[in-house]
């Protein structure tokens, strides 16, 4: 299936989950001040390894950055 | 009368919590962590602000580290937002980062000005109020938008002096009176200061504090500067706080005319 990840097109395999996509830019809930937002909804650390990922869905994973 | 030493330790309140410092200092633009470590550490600030973006797998270094390292407030921004809609989800999104919901809010309404879209940033104030977010919002230098701001529930307001890093300072010194003169929450001077007269200023026409970043982390020499507005804070306070001597016409002599020897 794909989905769109931080703004690219990305391939996953079917019953991927939020975790599994967290992982592939590179973080994971073990990092402090990540957060994710699916289909522009926020979605709770607590939620992500249950929560599976269908085709054309968007996430977006966010941390902070330098800003004013 | 507040003693200088008072004035030098007395707290204010924002958000419901007590801070020391009345400089908050944006972390964008520094050329490095190592400089803004050493800039926010020189500028004695408790309360720094950070952005939101997406997740870079070849970013180095972690700006959380070092915040957290310096015991500092990270106030996440939606910088970069243009609808209420994106800023109300990127505060959401900044809650559940950083576990806080205080947030600056930022509604723009182009990338040349960046000055603040009044009627979003009302709608968002709203709704992130009745959320339960300490709302901070940038706003215009009006007053009735900044009454407009205090009645929705918003624990500060936070008028620009001038347009995000134009160092313009305080365009409208009268307005930034009023807007004090009128609120019963903190103001807090954000954006447009170049120098460390203008936050000086800020303080001196009434502000609580002064909220800056290009200023500091832009300057040919950022901690040499970020010292220099600590210190223009705390002295225009104190000038503020000492009551400063009416403007006159002509002069008035200090020393006495009587006793004038005839030479």
């Amino acid at each position: 299936m794909k989905i769109m990840l931080n703004g690219e097109e990305r391939e996953l395999d079917g019953g991927a989950t939020v975790t599994d996509a967290v992982a592939l830019v590179g973080a994971s809930g073990a990092d402090r001040g990540v957060a994710v937002a699916v289909n522009g909804q926020v979605l709770p650390k607590g939620e992500w390894p249950e929560r599976v990922l269908h085709d054309g869905e968007s996430v977006e994973v966010v941390h902070a950055v330098q800003g004013g | 009368m507040p003693s200088k030493a008072d004035s030098a330790v007395s707290t204010w309140p924002l958000g419901g919590r007590e801070w020391r410092s009345r400089l908050i200092v944006g972390t964008g633009g520094f050329r490095s962590l190592e400089q803004m470590e050493s800039s926010l550490e020189a500028s004695g600030t408790e309360i720094v602000t950070v952005a939101l973006r997406r997740v870079d797998p070849q970013a180095q270094g972690s700006i959380t580290d070092v915040i957290e390292r310096l015991g500092l407030f990270a106030l996440p921004n939606t910088a970069g937002c243009y609808t209420a809609r994106d800023a109300v989800r990127t505060a959401q999104l900044a809650r559940e980062a950083f576990g806080t919901e205080w947030v600056k809010l930022e509604v723009i309404g182009d990338d040349r000005t960046l000055l603040p879209d009044a009627v979003e940033l009302l709608s968002a104030a709203e709704t992130l109020v009745a959320d339960g977010f300490t709302v901070l919002p940038y706003t215009n230098d009006d007053p009735i938008l900044a009454r407009r701001l205090e009645e929705a529930g918003c624990a500060a307001v936070m008028p620009l002096g001038s347009p995000i890093g134009s160092g313009a300072g305080i365009r409208n010194p009268y307005n930034v009176r009023i807007i004090v003169e009128q609120a019963s929450v903190p103001v807090i001077l954000d954006a447009g200061i170049g120098t460390a007269s203008d936050a000086a200023l800020a303080m001196e026409l009434g502000c609580d504090g002064v909220l800056l970043a290009s200023a500091v982390s832009r300057a040919a020499n950022p901690e040499l500067m970020a010292g220099a507005m600590r210190s223009a804070v705390e002295a225009g306070y104190a000038a503020r706080n000492a009551g400063r001597i009416p403007r006159r016409l002509h002069a008035q002599a200090s020393s006495p005319e009587e006793g004038l020897p005839e030479l």
